[in-house]
């Protein structure tokens, strides 16, 4: 497999204000993120030669890239929808990245915008998934729960242990998020709120899942050689990886529930076009999907941040802190910034760029000096996992 | 000699106490309880089940015919009897009939199947007989009704009961009814419905058929007749010369009450269930008229394998905590909807794949012996492509692997759904919501049976698909 390592640089990235934007559609919640991004490059929509949007719910038949270009007025130009479940912003990126990469444009956006919040119900609804026979009652709760109750069973951790050791996470989270003007929630809570909140599908309870957010955000891509033109800290594109599982992996005979190949391998495959060989060690920042709180705990032991089984101990010593070994979600995450399908790729992404520039919105949640960041969504029953990883510096090779 | 082959049967696991809805009402309470059908059950569903039972130990492959009858068919026009037929897997050549309408539809169909066997149309018949009828609230057969279901083979060999003979007895009356059109079964004045029509048909079908085969009442073991209340069939034994306290059996109504066109089967099973070579059976049910049956239990009897027929059922059983959850249950009260779907049905799409929706068929890869549910046509693990074979999962048991007691996905009535992931001997995994249970009750490792089940209305028709539940006291 080829390298694409620091050939592509992202010059410019919006965000727009995520949470129950009743005054937004998703038409304006994507301007918001793209005027924004223009402004941070320094261009305007005319030098836009293609677009990539991540999109999975589209309002109107599936039709999310017309809805783009008749918003934000792109016109005559290429605009690629993609609908990868919760990795479709993240895919957008990565489209646009190798479109770059091969020569044919020279400036590109990436833009992922999800309007949840006029569906008219709370959640994303039930029977989510290809069939509407075995699936017809799945909903994202009740399929990430089925990870939590295994995994408790087979490392041995009593209900409450394991309740307290995701708790954590959604505590870690929640105080980040606090720190994060654009984020849905800004609520601090403490473990014992988080341990003994209503139950949303046992064993995960209020504060282990995400909320329900509108948002977008965009990212205008570049050839690295060219980055330099449009702003003095480019942040480069260092690697990426998808990986979507075969079979729906609950049908799969010997799947463990614990750990995802998809997760396994799409990790492996970016650590190997950046570079990286001990991740805990060499990313300095990660956003990755904590949809869950059981969700972020088993990507740790997938993405090798923690050996399999062992995320507890450093959950326990706050090794994914603000202040830790390698802080993860320092933006608050999904769980602050809710899950705006489409869009939290790109969200995610926009704060490694920002952290990797020394520019994160407060201070206070500034990492000091970080080098490499990774970004990263996990969609599906799950299924299908996204990992792009960024840096601040090309190589000197 | 033709005759019945196998039983099996099903009550629903679902019991509601009548003082509880007597008390709903401030009315009087008819005493002991009825069964109740979950909110993912119908006739055909309650139907299968009771197939399922009977056919333990037989090979469906040699079932060439079956019956459903009911007063209650999910279609007004479509056939139930195909539909169980498919989901007990039962060959593509088999005869299929529905018999409905009448209270004594399940007689017919079982006389049907007799002739239908004697006249060499089919070798081996499967009757089932289910029933799930609204009363009005309030009324008295509210609290009279209960849900369940009877399944009888028929055939030449290894006959555990011969048919002796039958006897009719057409009666146009207007007493027990329902028109097309409404909801509710009408019942006419009690005094008039029961003499005029239960005693008189009853008494005219059953010294009938004394008459016909020389018997007196002292001939026979066991008088297996249902009941509109719990004294007017004893008055009705009396009056024939029976001895109730020796030969009448118990009607069922206390423990779950008349369950319609299935009842007289249902009596039928908890009758030879107990029965021993030699006894003779009169059976009688009542509906625009009487009809009566004599049978002769024989030695195959004791050859029966186990099954969980009438009596296990009536052991296995979860009380409803509130007559509200009975009414919204059966679509009385209309429960708070919960989020829409996402995904809709098709007809094309679910007749396509009816191997795995219905006859709950995996796939086993003859390359690399790999099992999988639903039937996948390249394996995942060796990638053959269109190289396996179907296999019925519908009997086995399965491992609870893991499982979330989900809030969001319910109805406001059922507001738990029990997500569950089990795993077959073969390591097959199924992915099936788990029903018929207290969800507070479920753990990893527990073992889960199969149940056929109405899942959702999608589409404008009824989406059946299989569920799990915990095993029922006898298993399968």
């Amino acid at each position: 497999m080829g390298t694409l390592k620091d050939e592509i640089a992202i010059i410019g990235m919006g965000c727009s204000q995520f949470g129950e934007r009743w005054d937004a559609g998703a038409g304006d919640l994507a301007i918001e993120a793209a005027y924004e991004a223009y402004e941070d490059a320094g261009i305007g929509p005319e030098d836009i030669e293609a677009c990539w949007v991540g999109q999975m719910y589209a309002p109107v038949g599936g039709l999310g890239g017309s809805t783009i270009a008749d918003t934000l007025k792109l016109t005559n130009i290429p605009i690629i929808r993609n609908e990868n479940w919760c990795t479709a912003g993240h895919i957008a990126l990565i489209e646009a990245a190798i479109a770059v990469a091969a020569g044919l444009y020279d400036v590109v956006m990436a833009i992922g915008v999800e309007k949840l919040k006029d569906t008219g119900y709370p959640g994303l609804g039930t029977g989510r998934g290809m069939s509407p026979v075995y699936e017809a009652r799945r909903t994202a709760p009740g399929s990430f729960a089925l990870i939590a109750t295994r995994y408790f069973k087979k490392y041995g951790l009593s209900m409450e242990e394991g309740k307290e050791t995701i708790g954590k996470i959604a505590v870690k989270n929640h105080r980040n998020g606090s720190m994060s003007p654009k984020a849905h929630f800004h609520n601090v809570v403490t473990l014992e709120k988080v341990v003994n909140a209503p139950i949303i599908a046992y064993p995960l309870g209020l504060f282990d899942c995400c909320g329900n957010s509108d948002g977008s955000a965009c990212a205008i891509l570049t050839r690295a050689d060219m980055a330099r033109s449009f702003r003095q800290d480019p942040i480069y594109i260092k690697g990426f990886g998808i990986a979507m599982d075969a079979v729906l992996p609950h049908t799969r005979p010997g799947f463990e529930w614990t750990s995802f190949e998809a997760l396994k391998n799409s990790s492996k495959k970016a650590y190997e076009m950046a570079g990286i060989k001990d991740p805990r060690e060499e990313i300095d920042v990660a956003e990755v999907h904590d949809c869950f709180s059981i969700t972020e705990l088993i990507i740790y032991e997938d993405f090798g941040f923690s050996q399999h089984g062992k995320a507890k101990e450093d959950i326990d010593s706050g090794f994914f802190e603000l202040k830790g070994g390698l802080p993860v979600n320092p933006d608050g995450g999904l769980k602050c910034f809710g899950h705006p399908v489409g869009a939290s790729g790109l969200r995610m992404t926009y704060e490694i760029y920002k952290q990797l520039q020394g520019k994160a919105d407060l201070p206070e949640r500034q990492i000091k000096d970080p080098k490499i960041g990774l970004s990263h969504t996990f969609g599906g029953p799950p299924q299908i996992s996204a990992v792009a990883i960024f840096g601040n510096e090309k190589d000197k090779a | 000699m033709v005759g019945i082959t196998s039983f099996g049967a099903y009550i629903p696991i679902y019991r509601l106490s009548r003082d509880m809805i007597a008390n709903s009402w401030g009315r009087g309470s008819l005493k002991g309880e009825r069964s109740v059908a979950n909110n993912d059950e119908d006739s055909v569903t309650m139907a299968v089940e009771a197939g399922s039972d009977c056919l333990k130990g037989l090979d469906r492959n040699k079932v060439d015919g079956l019956f459903f009858a009911t007063s209650n068919a999910p279609y007004k026009e479509k056939l139930s009897a195909g539909l169980i037929a498919t989901v007990l897997d039962l060959p593509k050549e088999v005869i299929t009939a529905d018999y409905a309408n009448s209270l004594r539809a399940g007689t017919a169909a079982l006389r049907g199947a007799v002739d239908t066997v004697k006249a060499g149309s089919a070798k081996n018949v499967l009757v089932t007989a289910a029933d799930c009828r609204l009363a009005y609230p309030r009324s008295d057969q509210e609290q009279w009704f209960g849900d369940g279901a009877a399944a009888l083979t028929i055939g030449r060999d290894n006959v555990i009961a011969t048919l002796e003979g039958s006897f009719s007895i057409n009666s146009e009356i207007v007493d027990v009814w329902r028109n097309d059109d409404d909801r509710y079964v009408h019942v006419g004045e009690s005094r008039f419905i029961l003499n005029e029509g239960y005693m008189a048909s009853m008494k005219d079908a059953i010294s009938g058929i004394l008459k016909q085969s020389s018997k007196k009442p002292s001939d026979i073991t066991k008088l297996v007749i249902p009941s509109p209340d719990y004294r007017t069939h004893i008055r009705l034994a009396k009056m024939l010369g029976f001895d109730p306290d020796a030969q009448l059996e118990d009607t069922l109504l206390g423990s779950i009450g008349h369950c319609g066109v299935a009842h007289p089967l249902m009596l039928l099973v908890a009758t030879l269930e107990k029965s021993n070579p030699g006894d003779t059976i009169l059976m009688a049910s009542y509906g625009d008229g009487a009809e009566a049956l004599i049978f002769n239990v024989t030695e195959e009897i004791t050859k029966i394998k186990p099954r969980r027929g009438i009596k296990n059922c009536l052991q296995s059983k979860i009380m409803l905590t509130s007559y509200e959850k009975f009414l919204s249950f059966r679509g009385i009260l209309e429960p708070v909807p919960a989020e829409p779907f996402r995904l809709f049905p098709s007809v094309s799409a679910y007749w396509r794949e009816q191997n795995s929706i219905l006859r709950c068929h995996g796939s086993r890869c003859k390359q690399c012996g790999r099992s999988i549910f639903p039937i996948q046509r390249i394996c995942f693990n060796c990638r053959s492509k269109d190289d396996y074979e179907e296999i019925r999962y519908a009997e086995q048991t399965g491992e609870v692997f893991t499982f979330s007691r989900d809030q969001l996905a319910g109805r406001s009535d059922d507001p738990v759904v029990v997500q569950t992931i089990f795993e077959m001997d073969d390591g097959a995994r199924f992915y099936l919501i788990m029903t018929d249970c207290d969800p507070e009750n479920v753990k990893v490792g527990q073992l889960v049976e199969f149940t056929f089940r109405r899942i959702y209305e999608g589409a404008g028709f009824h989406n059946y698909f299989w569920k799990c539940r915990p095993l029922r006291y006898g298993g399968r």
